[in-house]
């Protein structure tokens, strides 16, 4: 069976939970082969790796890798293409792993596809495109088909592979060395799960009103241990940082529940939460378009019911 | 500096975007052709870099004749000329014929900067910026929410899931933008005027020196083989607060497990 390679997302050392998800695609496809790129591989992410069916791990954990912007992990994926002639390399679709899968695509001379929430037989990825508008179908016609898969979009399930340990040596090319990662700047974003590959999110909009107005939608996220977003209005109104912005130009997301609270629903909005599983809504305007796509909407005052909601959800835990 | 801001025309998100059921592209007659919001922040960034370090500004969009328009909304923002790669030839390219289009025609007009967003609000793939710096064997510089150039040496914020990194490069180099590096000016009238006088110089496949068997539909990597709209979501209930809204709410997510 043909090996199926799966960049393995990392951060502190923790295998992120959208590289399960992949691992647990990829078995479907052929061997899983996950590929850690960059410092902190341990023999807790071995165990983990191979718990989610991981046959093979190449490991290239040298500092080099992570060092400089996308380009020397793209070609440690181009040399393991070379070596193991998979039948498809598997990346999730984040900004940063896109990028990887778009270099690659050139120097393998393959086809790419982003933004994947499924794939079947033959390879073809569903994806789902014009905020959530339209479905389709596609797949890689030439080379090794790269498909980089949207988190949350596969339920995980465990699978023991054999994580056969394969140190991979790589000498970083200096075309890959010219935008060097000089300092990472951490900001302060507390125990929450990040936006993308959180399960549950809870967002607010305009009808927040106020910067410290978000501490309630934060509450209501921390008793549920969901991320937090934001709509347009509330960013561009300084409210909350641009980084947590939900939407068209911020982050896509597909968690299994999305709450949506003062957010009017804009097709900008929409484009980056439409595909979330569950939808609830909570608006003063009954005629907000959020609620055509809520399973379940409270027309009323945020202030009102979202700490009720909040103190609902505490007592019954 | 000599730099060029690469500028996408796409379908107006708030009109409704189809696919063509001939060739499966994206149908641009149905929707109206508006700048990619996001290049708006790339001439903008442009435009405060010529005007801190001066040279010029060229605006280069790909597309069929009516992307012109969003050509001229650059050149009235305060952009210097323009380059319109327009060809029947490149119809249907997918990011890898596109990137080998734009970065062909890159090489031929020279650069020491090229800016652009971050990604297309219609693809949406977010991989064009990276492509370019993989053809032209420059520096990548994206996702950036501050640019700084001093001299020869340009250092970049690019935002990261966890806050962002510094990257330091040289020039020449490509730098793609996210949403809120700046405020995008508006185009003046004097700016609108000025706009009809400036070059656009118009070049096809052969003119630009791209291979053709690398651009088109027939020639993509990949192919959509269907699509359809996607199902309407099922009508979900909707109540009004009476002072129990947090309540049922809760009623409801626990009727789906989630407490």
């Amino acid at each position: 069976m043909s090996e199926v390679l799966v960049l393995v997302e990392h951060v502190e050392g923790q295998v992120k939970k959208v590289t399960l998800e992949l691992l647990t695609l990829a078995r479907k496809l052929g061997a899983p082969s996950a590929v850690w790129a960059g410092p902190g591989y341990s023999a807790e992410a071995k165990a983990k790796l191979a718990e989610y069916g991981a046959e093979k791990i190449y490991v290239a954990d040298s500092a080099d890798i992570a060092d400089y912007v996308v380009a020397p992990k793209a070609e440690l994926l181009a040399q393991l293409v070379s070596s193991a002639s998979p039948a498809a390399v598997l990346v999730a679709a984040t900004a940063e792993a896109k990028e990887i899968a778009g270099r690659l695509a050139i120097k393998i001379d393959s086809g790419v596809l982003t933004d994947a929430v499924g794939i079947g037989e033959g390879l073809v990825a569903d994806q789902s495109i014009f905020g959530g508008g339209v479905n389709v179908q596609s797949r890689v016609t030439k080379g090794t088909p790269i498909i980089a898969v949207r988190p949350n979009a596969t339920p995980v399930e465990a699978a023991a592979g054999a994580g056969a340990e394969e140190q991979v040596s790589v000498a970083v090319s200096d075309a890959a060395k010219v935008a060097k990662v000089v300092e990472r700047v951490k900001e302060e974003k507390g125990a929450r799960p990040e936006l993308t590959e959180a399960a549950i999110v809870v967002s607010g909009g305009r009808g927040v009103g106020s910067a410290e107005n978000f501490s309630i939608i934060e509450k209501l996220a921390d008793s549920l241990g969901a991320a937090v977003g934001a709509s347009r209005a509330a960013t561009d109104a300084g409210w909350y940082p641009h980084q947590f912005q939900v939407g068209q130009t911020g982050k896509t997301v597909s968690p299994q529940l999305y709450i949506a609270a003062g957010i009017s629903g804009a097709i900008q909005h929409r484009a980056g939460m439409q595909t979330a599983k569950t939808i609830v809504a909570i608006n003063k305007d009954p005629e907000a378009p959020i609620f055509e796509l809520a399973d379940y909407g409270v027309v009323g005052d945020l202030n009102q019911v979202v700490p009720q909601l909040t103190e609902e959800i505490s007592k019954r835990k | 500096m000599n730099i060029v801001v690469c500028v996408k025309q796409v379908p107006d998100t708030a009109t409704e975007r189809k696919l063509r059921s001939d060739d499966k592209t994206l149908d641009r007659d149905a929707a109206d052709g508006v700048v990619n919001e996001l290049d708006e922040y790339a001439v903008e960034e442009a435009l405060r870099l010529k005007e801190a370090h001066g040279g010029e500004v060229t605006v280069l969009t790909m597309g069929p004749d009516k992307a012109s328009d969003t050509i001229r909304k650059a050149l009235a923002m305060g952009a210097d000329k323009a380059v319109h790669l327009v060809d029947d030839a490149l119809h249907g390219s997918d990011a890898l014929g596109t990137s080998h289009a734009l970065a062909q025609t890159l090489k031929k007009i020279g650069f020491d900067l090229v800016v652009l967003g971050s990604e297309s609000t219609d693809a949406r793939t977010g991989v064009l910026a990276a492509m370019l710096a993989e053809r032209l064997n420059v520096p990548q510089l994206t996702f950036a929410n501050k640019v700084e150039v001093n001299g020869s040496a340009i250092t970049i914020q690019r935002v990261t899931d966890y806050g962002y990194d510094r990257v330091e490069a040289s020039l020449p180099a490509v730098v793609s933008v996210v949403e809120k590096i700046n405020e995008p000016r508006y185009p003046s009238f004097k700016g609108i005027m000025a706009a009809k006088k400036k070059p656009v110089e118009k070049l096809g496949v052969a003119d630009a020196e791209i291979d053709a068997a690398q651009v088109g539909l027939a020639n993509a990597w990949s192919e959509v083989t269907d699509f359809a709209a996607a199902p309407p979501r099922a009508a979900g209930t909707i109540v009004k607060d009476e002072g129990d809204g947090g309540a049922k709410a809760a009623d409801f997510l626990a009727s789906k497990k989630f407490i």
